[in-house]
């Protein structure tokens, strides 16, 4: 009887072979699988500024937090009637901060964090300041847009 | 009926060998010492685990999840459908208590250092479990979609997002984009509904089955003692039993706190509002959500909650690798290192715990 087992660099090549199909085969199912999974970008319309209401219906030494897009921006009038606008998402985890008349200061609620009204961080754990907003005013009505 | 009971026993003996179960049930032995007490909360967990089942089933005829309905789906189980708001009351409830459990559970078994050979792999199942659980409680509490859930999934999610390299896709993954919006809400009822369960149930069949072929770890000193006269009573029925006679309890306490302390919904979530004072997390996340808000904006060049979060994964996977790398227990010697170890976690999740709710 003939030998009709593959011997040798032949057995090898056919275990690279089937070895290499099943990696193929398994990489073949699992991309778009993982690819399902990562969420598409949103056709989100690119704002470049916002009409934030008019400046007499925001009494002094308060804020509010304002629809930028998708991102909540918050805009803040000074005891002295400054109007200044930060992007209100905490650089530490996330939350949105919110303005604190008692203290002065823009205050985020998850961990104690603070920034001054130039939107420095001061006290507590957030790592970097509040992208500042670039005020205007057209007559009485409020416009906030980016800097850049 | 009995006569009925018996040919329908007969019936399944003839097909499937019942009598081998039965005689194996039979020599099953639970030890007796005067740990035994700790013996009695895997299986308590369990039961909260099989009320969960039950009662979220039950939550699934009438919730909806997306970001319009699924605050107002809640406010009609509770309002409109009878019994809801004990249905949803209990969930919650048994939601805490079996994250309880299975914390005391984990940390006896820690103590006793039952995790040792041969039981490494029970030890590992477990924990694996018990993350799954934390994950059935953090994608359950966005469920209601009511504002202090709305920020406490910021701050979990954000926080996924600080782990090196994978942080930002994980981050995009948890939430379906870059924000936590309706789509992460759509996301988190699919893990809570259908991934851990699946999950779960596997590893409980896998760590039920361990602890069937194992049998009940002993304690160091027993075992290192054979002329101690060693008492055990029989698993079937008289440990049985007794479990039962618990989870009765234990259903009764469930009871008495959903119908006192019913739980509550708060407001429904505003994206565009601002974080509310008094936010937390469940109370099971409050040592490391504490730690965070402790930690100073940098410690040297590195950010504070990196470093944070950075320490607290090691931890966790230092914790699930203990049978591997403590070798003195598994030679059955004591460890006194690993007991200051378990000493010190335990008191520094229960005084941050504390601390958390002070503060």
């Amino acid at each position: 009887m003939p030998e009709t087992n593959p011997s040798g660099g032949k057995r090898e090549f056919l275990k690279v072979l089937l070895g290499g199909s099943f990696f193929a085969w398994l990489a073949s199912v699992l991309y778009p699988v993982l690819a399902y999974m990562k969420p598409p970008p949103q056709a989100g319309v690119e704002v470049s500024s916002v009409n934030a209401g008019l400046v007499s219906d925001l009494p002094p030494d308060s804020g509010r937090i304002i629809k930028f897009g998708t991102k909540p921006v918050i805009l803040i009038k000074t005891a002295s009637g400054d109007l200044k606008a930060f992007d209100a998402t905490c650089t530490h985890l996330d939350c949105t901060v919110q303005y604190r008349a008692d203290m002065g200061v823009i205050w985020c609620a998850c961990h104690n964090g603070k920034y001054d009204l130039t939107g420095r961080n001061i006290d507590g754990p957030p790592p970097r300041p509040l992208a500042p907003y670039r005020v205007t005013l057209q007559g009485d009505e409020i416009l906030v847009s980016k800097t850049t | 009926m009995m006569n009925f009971l018996r040919q329908t026993y007969i019936w399944l003996d003839e097909r499937l060998q019942l009598r081998d179960l039965v005689d194996f049930l039979g020599k099953k032995y639970v030890p007796v010492h005067r740990h035994s007490v700790w013996y009695y909360f895997g299986g308590v967990s369990l039961f909260l685990f099989l009320v969960q089942v039950v009662t979220g089933i039950l939550l699934l005829l009438y919730y909806k999840g997306s970001e319009e309905l699924a605050f107002e789906s809640i406010q009609f189980i509770m309002s409109r459908v009878q019994f809801g708001w004990l249905i949803r009351s209990i969930h919650s409830w048994a939601a805490n208590l079996f994250i309880l459990a299975a914390l005391i559970h984990m940390f006896s078994v820690f103590f006793e250092k039952a995790y040792r050979k041969p039981r490494e792999l029970t030890w590992v199942t477990g924990m694996l479990m018990l993350f799954v659980g934390f994950g059935f409680g953090f994608s359950g509490y966005l469920l209601p979609w009511n504002e202090l859930a709305f920020f406490a999934t910021k701050v979990g999610t954000d926080i996924a997002g600080v782990v090196p390299v994978i942080g930002k896709p994980l981050l995009e993954f948890l939430r379906g984009g870059p924000e936590v919006t309706g789509a992460t809400l759509s996301r988190f009822f699919g893990f809570h509904v259908a991934v851990f369960p699946g999950i779960f149930t596997i590893l409980l069949g896998i760590h039920l089955l361990l602890v069937q072929r194992q049998g009940m770890s002993e304690p160091l000193g027993l075992e290192k003692n054979p002329s101690l006269e060693q008492k055990r009573m029989p698993f079937f029925p008289n440990f049985l039993l007794r479990d039962l006679l618990l989870w009765l309890m234990v259903l009764n306490l469930l009871a008495i706190l959903a119908v006192f302390f019913p739980w509550e919904l708060g407001q429904k979530a505003d994206p565009f509002a601002p974080a509310p004072a008094g936010i937390k997390p469940e109370w099971y996340f409050m040592f490391m959500f504490q730690t965070l808000k402790l930690l100073p904006a940098h410690v040297l060049f590195v950010d504070g909650e990196v470093l944070g979060i950075s320490l607290f994964g090691l931890a966790g996977i230092l914790w699930l690798l203990v049978p591997f790398w403590d070798r003195r227990s598994a030679r059955g010697e004591q460890n006194r290192f690993v007991n200051y170890l378990g000493l010190f976690a335990t008191l520094y999740i229960i005084l941050f715990t504390i601390l958390g709710y002070l503060s």
